[in-house]
């Protein structure tokens, strides 16, 4: 029984140290990388180490700003709001295994219950934005939710591929099906599934509701201090999330040479090499535009995630 | 269409990433500076005679000069005593100075000077006014001249001084260079254009 409570706060423990911790370092990943794509060379200072403590500076700041809430604002649903952008990740990153038997939770419906919380985080951005009462906030939540409506179909029917070809949604059973040969007969899928999860999170180039140089924010123009602090940290643990989930569904999680010992290691390092890209991206592409989007997702991704899964069917059936 | 501009563009930015930055850390490296900065004026207070000119020339009047005259006693026994200009104040605000160095190019006795410090911000725009002793100060950084090109004119002052020179050592030395121009052993010597400068 003891034995049972300490596996549990152990797992509860690692769970929430992964989700403190790594979210920070893409973060800061994205400072340095993003600086040198840009012939810049970013923080330097923080921490004395080429600026390796700025984000921890950047947490220390937004702590002690005061707590505004607009007068016109609905209070309670403002003050929610960054709780329901970040919890879902947290709860959703307790399901993501790293290697066998390091998991939180080994869920039997595994991939069901992470594409759920992450549709669940995007209502705490439309939240936000209705709750703000300012019309830059509602037109960002507006865009958000057109966003989500227009993105989670793909993602899905990618997802629906993987869970497929593997016979199962428990994510572990997943990883254990993989095989190195469906890194090209999943090739489409893991493409829309990427792009359609950076699309959710509101990544550049899809980062429309945000659109800082044309609606200020978006949702998050009204907050301000550990609120505004808590909605950028649950961006960074979406794409935690979102490569995570990508590196577990279609490049074979922890598989990989020695992954007896060096299971944890195969996933962390996929799941980095792919949050790179996410940054990557966001220098070297600019925002769409809003009609571009919804044109990508309906008529180019819908139907690329469709053919996926045809292709998977007639493969599973053979 | 859309594809190949993302690949290019994602082979930008990384091959940006590969190359080192360009950024210099100001206040830890210093800033490698053109020649002929422009960064704040240098006063050789030795060479000024209160003449005023570059005062009067100064587009938007920055230039305070205080100077009182003194009798000097006559070099020759018997002569007339002179009078002669001694600098009081010469300060320069350079919170209206617009740094368009008319008084440096009206001064004809070369005594201000563009030096490129540019270290000199204050947090009181009353403290920009900057008096003789810090001007003179930034004479010391004031760098030298740029040779000449190879095979440039001599400039007049070069040849000035040359007179000047010759006269003081004697007449034939002069004699000899105006007599025959083309002759350039009886000139003084030149340093080559490299090092003209120093």
């Amino acid at each position: 029984m003891i034995g049972e409570v300490l596996e549990a706060v152990l797992r509860v423990a690692g769970v929430l140290a992964a989700f403190l911790v790594l979210p920070l370092l893409i973060g800061q990943a994205e400072h340095k990388v993003m600086a040198h794509m840009q012939g810049r060379v970013g923080p330097m200072y923080a921490g004395g180490f080429h600026g390796w403590a700025q984000l921890v500076a950047d947490g220390v700041k937004f702590a002690q700003k005061e707590d505004v809430v607009p007068a016109g604002a609905d209070g309670t649903v403002y003050r929610l709001a960054p709780g329901v952008a970040l919890v879902p990740y947290l709860a959703a990153l307790a399901a993501i295994p790293l290697a066998p038997g390091i998991v939180g939770v080994d869920l039997e419906i595994g991939l069901f219950y992470v594409l759920a919380a992450m549709g669940v985080a995007v209502l705490g951005t439309v939240m936000g934005g209705w709750a703000s009462a300012n019309k830059y906030s509602l037109i960002g939540a507006l865009r958000s939710s057109a966003q989500l409506m227009a993105y989670e179909l793909p993602l899905v029917l990618a997802a629906a591929s993987v869970a497929m070809a593997a016979g199962t949604l428990r994510l572990t059973g997943i990883v254990e099906a993989w095989q190195p040969w469906w890194l090209v007969w999943q090739a489409i899928g893991g493409l829309v599934f990427f792009t359609a999860g950076l699309a959710e999170l509101s990544r550049p180039p899809f980062d429309m509701p945000v659109a800082d140089s044309e609606i200020i924010f978006g949702p998050y123009t009204e907050y301000g201090g550990l609120r505004f602090a808590l909605f950028l940290l649950a961006e960074y643990a979406g794409i935690l999330l979102l490569c995570a989930l990508t590196t577990v569904l279609f490049l074979g999680g922890w598989r990989g040479p020695f992954d007896e010992v060096l299971g944890p290691v195969w996933t962390l390092l996929k799941a980095f090499a792919l949050a790179f890209v996410v940054i990557w991206l966001r220098v070297a592409m600019p925002r769409l535009r809003e009609d571009q989007l919804q044109r990508l997702a309906w008529q180019v991704l819908v139907p690329a995630a469709l053919l996926q899964l045809a292709v998977t069917g007639v493969v599973v059936l053979l | 269409m859309a594809l190949r501009g993302l690949a290019s563009g994602l082979a930008t930015t990384f091959g940006r990433l590969t190359r080192r930055s360009v950024t210099a850390q100001y206040p830890d490296s210093l800033p490698e500076l053109p020649p002929r900065s422009r960064g704040v004026i240098a006063l050789l207070e030795e060479n000024c005679t209160v003449c005023m000119l570059c005062a009067r020339e100064c587009p938007d009047w920055c230039i305070y000069i205080d100077s009182h005259k003194e009798e000097q006693p006559p070099a020759t026994p018997g002569g007339k005593p002179r009078q002669r200009n001694v600098l009081d104040r010469f300060a320069i605000d350079f919170s209206l100075c617009m740094y368009c160095g008319i008084c440096i190019e009206a001064c004809p006795f070369d005594a201000l000077f563009w030096s490129p410090e540019f270290e000199y911000a204050e947090l009181d725009i009353r403290d920009l006014i900057h008096e003789r002793d810090r001007l003179r100060e930034w004479m010391w950084t004031v760098p030298p001249p740029p040779a000449d090109d190879l095979g440039a004119v001599e400039p007049k002052e070069v040849e000035a001084a040359a007179k000047a020179a010759g006269r003081d050592a004697g007449g034939p030395s002069r004699r000899a260079t105006r007599s025959d121009g083309a002759a350039p052993a009886a000139r003084p010597p030149r340093t080559a254009p490299g090092e003209s400068g120093a």
